[in-house]
């Protein structure tokens, strides 16, 4: 399923959440994810052996054709890729069967592209051009309706992109390969995001309403309706390992709202724990944030976040690990806790998170009084030849007292405790003359004399 | 009863693609979904009753008829006919005279046929090689092996006249019996000219057979031998611009004369031409024809080298002075001899001078000879010349080699890129598409129509301007005026900075001189000579793809024909290279 990974998918669900407004529309977008990528596409024609023969002009200059058509679209030349493509399309003439083969989509790549941002280019330009590539071959028919319907999607026209669903959903050839199994099930699970948006405004609307009202009991009528045909278009697809993150969601999101919490519990649990699945930590931030709406034991919360540390040790939702760990009976996880919060750390990306600093000073300290020098240690040994120059080095030390204060004395302490007073950063925060923090600096030079692991006698 | 019978019939329905036959009153299929009628109509397959050999003859007579699409009868030979006359049309529309098309080419063709036995003579290989039925049903041609003179002229009358009222009688003179081979029958090995698939499975040694290249190769024949004023390579590039039919060119058959089938493999071209495929193929089909010694190249020719040289110098905005040098050159090496010129085909050894190949070639030698083109030499001499010019602005200026490589490094980027694009952007198919076979026709169709709609979608997303004028055929592609500014025109500069009076005569202040290729191949390997790029002084790279990219031809090619340039001017230093080379600073070993 390279054709929609993960962030096109996130984008799309964003777009269907909050469809386009009047002043949008008109507008071409400017590239985000949504637009339809092909770096592959350079390498695949490559590949294609030549045979041995050699290569005829029309091969040669379809070929260089191709690379033009690519040059522009990278410098988008849209009017220039344009007048490429219109010689470009004799390649579904090519002698050669193989290339005349994959040429359908090459073609329905290049010019959904060319007509998604070219200026004279309209929806009815691209629905023409979408119909006409559908039906060449029977290979791409299910491909080409799905994009076709992300395209209608864009532009805001929800109906037309139904309508194309339903269409393609029905279409039928001969034996299905898996490859196209897959494809009516995706598409009948974009139908039932589609479904979904029309329930989720409904469910505005009954929000504003009145319990009492008359009205109320039509409209969570239809609400229903909505949800038991979106259910059916979404499980199919959530059955086949992939990642359906959007589709989950939604469908999580209605199991809910009626009640059957044991139906979205079971969906999330799967989702994350059949092995089939790739390794994907949004189901397990789903699953764990479904727990905590359940109020479900923190053994089973640790649980799920133990996994999503394994998968990305660097997630926010860590220092909430980090929580949980540290009011947990068990001392298996008190070394946890403190494993977590330098994993955090170790990432560029979070070396001036106040709070996991704030914790780390905290729980080192509290962890040495508890006499687990030894846990420390572990932690320590494979650190202790980047962290210093990493957070601890005199340029840090000038620069994190400069824009943080209270982080730079959170980073002394942690400094002092693994490195001793001697350290250049803890002597850097320590010799700082500052009214308020005074106090406070006293408290980290004692605690830094007391419990550093590095033993100024040796 | 009528569906029973339609079941036989498994095409799909060129309208619906369905397949679902019923049969008409006339015995033609419809389609039951779409009620499309097909040309198609049933055949009568059960013969097997009856005994009489001469009904069954007659049967399968029939059956010909009954094509995939009704057409004139013809030959393969005749549509190369008919796109050698569109050729000689189009070169006479060049302004070649009309001598050309009527005359030489005329007799040319007619040789050919001859030679090839197809016609012109006793025994037309048709008749004489495959066991086939001659049908004699038509009295004109039972006479025919008796009196082929009477025919001759009838047969070939498209050269002569003009098109309009000839094309007919091409058609109705049939300068062959009809013959009728065996596998034609079969639906997938099918043509639509009457010998195709016979013609595509001839394979004898000493024939040469007819191909779209080797139209080109009767052309450049004809303009040899009238002496016009276009090379190999202008002939070439002329097809490329689209001004000589030759892609395609079967499309401008009439209507009547259906290709399908084997033709494609005969008719249809995926190539331009090549130029020392075309070469060798002018050699090849003149010692076939056995053509006589060509008319002598003398100087006032075109093709002589001096005339050529001055063409080329004047393309590449070279000083005119250099004329003179390039005129010595030639004498001393004798390339500008009758003998060596003239194309004698009967000659031991066969051999055509690439004119304009070797009248640039000359160029680079006397590049070489003036500035080293050491990629230090050159530069240096650029300076001293710049510096004359600040402090004479008033005299002729010297020529200057560094301004002159900016302006043409430019000129020449400019000009590759454009050509690149037009290429990219030129289209191969023709309007007719070419099918295999039956089954295949109707997808070939659609497919065609499917690009044709899909093009006129996108060519309103092109802006206004065409994208690909068509550029108006001349010998030169560069133009080069006095006016100066962008482009400066270096014709009237001085070479007095890089040559010295010494007595009597002019002399080259360089004394050096380094040979492209110091040894030459004599192994059976046929090339005489390697190009390895990298080898070379950056300056002389980009002398020999100025110059092949204007003849459209490979720099190996060229920097062949220098060497062996190089090869008659020093012959000297060759006979002793074995011993000493310390001339060659430069030389590359095959």
């Amino acid at each position: 399923m390279t054709l929609f990974n993960l962030k096109g998918m996130s984008d799309f669900s964003e777009e269907l959440i909050r469809p386009t407004t009047e002043d949008e529309q008109g507008e071409p977008r400017a590239p985000s994810g949504t637009g339809m990528c092909f770096p592959w596409l350079q390498k695949h024609i490559e590949t294609i052996a030549t045979g041995g023969k050699q290569e005829k002009d029309f091969a040669q200059t379809t070929s260089a054709c191709l690379s033009l058509i690519q040059e522009a679209l990278l410098k988008h030349q849209w009017q220039r890729a344009a007048e490429y493509m219109h010689s470009y399309f004799q390649i579904l003439e090519d002698s050669d069967s193989n290339k005349r083969q994959i040429a359908p989509e090459i073609i329905w790549r290049l010019g959904s592209e060319i007509l998604y941002y070219h200026p004279k280019s309209s929806v009815e330009t691209f629905n023409t051009f979408a119909d006409r590539m559908k039906n060449i071959g029977v290979m791409n028919y299910l491909k080409i309706s799905l994009q076709h319907a992300l395209y209608l999607l864009h532009h805001g026209m929800l109906e037309d992109a139904n309508r194309n669903l339903s269409q393609a959903e029905t279409w039928r050839y001969g034996e299905k390969s898996s490859s196209q199994e897959v494809l009516i099930n995706l598409i009948q699970a974009y139908k039932g995001l589609l479904q979904y948006y029309i329930w989720s405004k409904k469910k505005m609307e009954l929000s504003q309403l009145d319990e009492d009202d008359y009205a109320y009991n039509t409209a969570s009528q239809n609400m229903l309706n909505h949800s038991w045909k979106t259910s059916i278009n979404l499980c199919a697809l959530i059955q086949i390992p992939g990642v359906w993150d959007p589709f989950v969601k939604s469908y999580v999101e209605m199991l809910e709202f009626y009640g059957d919490q044991d139906g979205a519990r079971e969906v999330l649990t799967n989702y994350a724990y059949d092995e089939k699945f790739p390794s994907n930590p949004n189901a397990h931030i789903y699953l764990y944030n479904f727990l905590k709406r359940e109020k479900a034991p923190r053994e089973k919360l640790i649980s799920v976040l133990k996994i999503l540390y394994q998968i990305v040790p660097s997630h926010k939702l860590m220092l909430e690990f980090h929580r949980l760990l540290r009011k947990s009976e068990n001392e298996e996880h008190h070394k946890l806790g403190l494993e977590v919060l330098f994993g955090v750390l170790d990432f560029a990306g979070c070396t001036k998170n106040i709070t996991a600093w704030k914790y780390l000073a905290k729980y080192l300290r509290q962890t040495l009084m508890g006499r687990h020098l030894a846990w420390v240690q572990e932690e320590w040994n494979s650190r202790k030849n980047w962290w210093p120059s990493f957070h601890f080095s005199y340029f840090r030390a000038k620069s994190d007292w400069k824009e943080d204060k209270a982080l730079a004395c959170e980073k002394a302490l942690v400094a002092g405790l693994l490195l001793g007073k001697g350290c250049r950063y803890f002597r850097n925060i320590s010799k700082q003359d500052h009214q308020v923090l005074k106090k406070k600096i006293k408290q980290i030079k004692k605690s830094v004399k007391k419990y550093s692991i590095v033993n100024p006698g040796l | 009863m009528d569906l029973e019978e339609a079941k036989e019939f498994k095409d799909r329905c060129s309208q619906c693609a369905a397949v679902s036959w019923g049969l008409t009153d006339e015995g033609k299929y419809y389609c039951t979904s779409c009620h499309n009628v097909t040309e198609r109509s049933r055949e009568v397959i059960n013969t097997g009753a009856i005994p009489n050999t001469k009904i069954q003859a007659i049967n399968r007579g029939l059956k010909r008829k009954r094509k995939l699409e009704k057409g004139w009868d013809w030959y393969v030979c005749e549509g190369f006919q008919h796109i050698l006359y569109q050729q000689a049309k189009a070169l006479q529309t060049l302004g070649v005279g009309p001598e050309l098309k009527n005359e030489v080419l005329h007799n040319f063709w007619k040789r050919y046929l001859q030679k090839s036995k197809q016609a012109y003579c006793k025994n037309p290989v048709y008749t004489s090689r495959r066991k086939t039925t001659v049908l004699e049903d038509n009295p004109s041609h039972s006479d025919w092996d008796s009196e082929p003179e009477l025919l001759s002229d009838l047969s070939c009358p498209s050269f002569v006249e003009s098109g309009a009222e000839s094309q007919p009688d091409v058609h109705t003179q049939k300068p062959f019996p009809i013959i009728k081979a065996s596998q034609s029958e079969t639906a997938s090995v099918c043509s639509g000219s009457l010998d195709g698939v016979e013609y595509s499975l001839r394979k004898e040694k000493g024939i040469v057979k007819m191909t779209v290249p080797r139209t080109l190769a009767f052309c450049y024949l004809s303009l040899l031998w009238q002496r016009e004023t276009i090379t190999l390579a202008d002939l070439l590039r002329f097809v490329e611009e689209e001004h000589i039919p030759y892609i395609n060119a079967f499309q401008h058959f009439p209507e009547e004369m259906k290709l399908y089938g084997r033709d494609k493999g005969i008719f249809a071209i995926e190539s331009w031409p090549n130029y020392e495929d075309i070469y060798k193929k002018v050699i090849e089909v003149a010692t076939v024809l056995d053509l006589p010694r060509f008319p002598d190249i003398t100087e006032d020719c075109y093709l002589h080298p001096n005339i050529l040289c001055m063409k080329y110098l004047m393309e590449v905005n070279l000083p005119d002075e250099m004329h003179d040098l390039t005129c010595h050159v030639v004498k001393v090496t004798g390339m500008g001899e009758v003998d060596f010129l003239t194309f004698d085909p009967i000659a031991k050894k066969a051999k055509a001078v690439k004119y304009d190949v070797q009248a640039v070639a000359v160029i680079v030698v006397v590049l070489k000879l003036l500035f080293l083109l050491d990629d230090n030499l050159e530069w240096s001499l650029s300076n001293i010349a710049e510096k004359y010019n600040e402090k004479n602005e008033e005299d002729k200026p010297w020529f200057d080699f560094r301004k002159w490589y900016q302006v043409m490094k430019k000129a020449v980027d400019e000009k590759k890129q454009k050509w690149e694009e037009a290429r990219a952007k030129y289209l191969w198919k023709s309007e007719k598409p070419l099918y295999h076979s039956a089954i295949d026709r109707s997808v070939v169709y659609k497919r065609r129509e499917m690009v044709v709609s899909l093009q006129k979608q996108f060519s309103t997303l092109v802006g206004s301007t065409p994208t690909v004028e068509k550029q108006s055929p001349s010998s030169f592609q560069f133009s080069w005026t006095e006016e100066g500014g962008d482009r400066p025109c270096f014709h009237g500069h001085s070479l007095q900075g890089v040559l010295k009076q010494k007595g009597q005569s002019l002399m080259t202040k360089n004394s050096l001189y380094w040979l492209s290729t110091q040894k030459f191949c004599k192994s059976y390997c046929k090339h005489v000579t390697t190009y390895e790029e990298s080898n070379f002084s950056l300056s002389y790279q980009f002398i020999l793809n100025l110059f092949s990219f204007l003849l459209r031809i490979k720099t190996s090619l060229l920097h062949e024909e220098v060497s062996l340039i190089e090869k008659r001017l020093f012959k000297a230093k060759y006979s002793t290279t074995k011993k000493k080379s310390s001339r060659s600073r430069k030389a590359r070993k095959c």
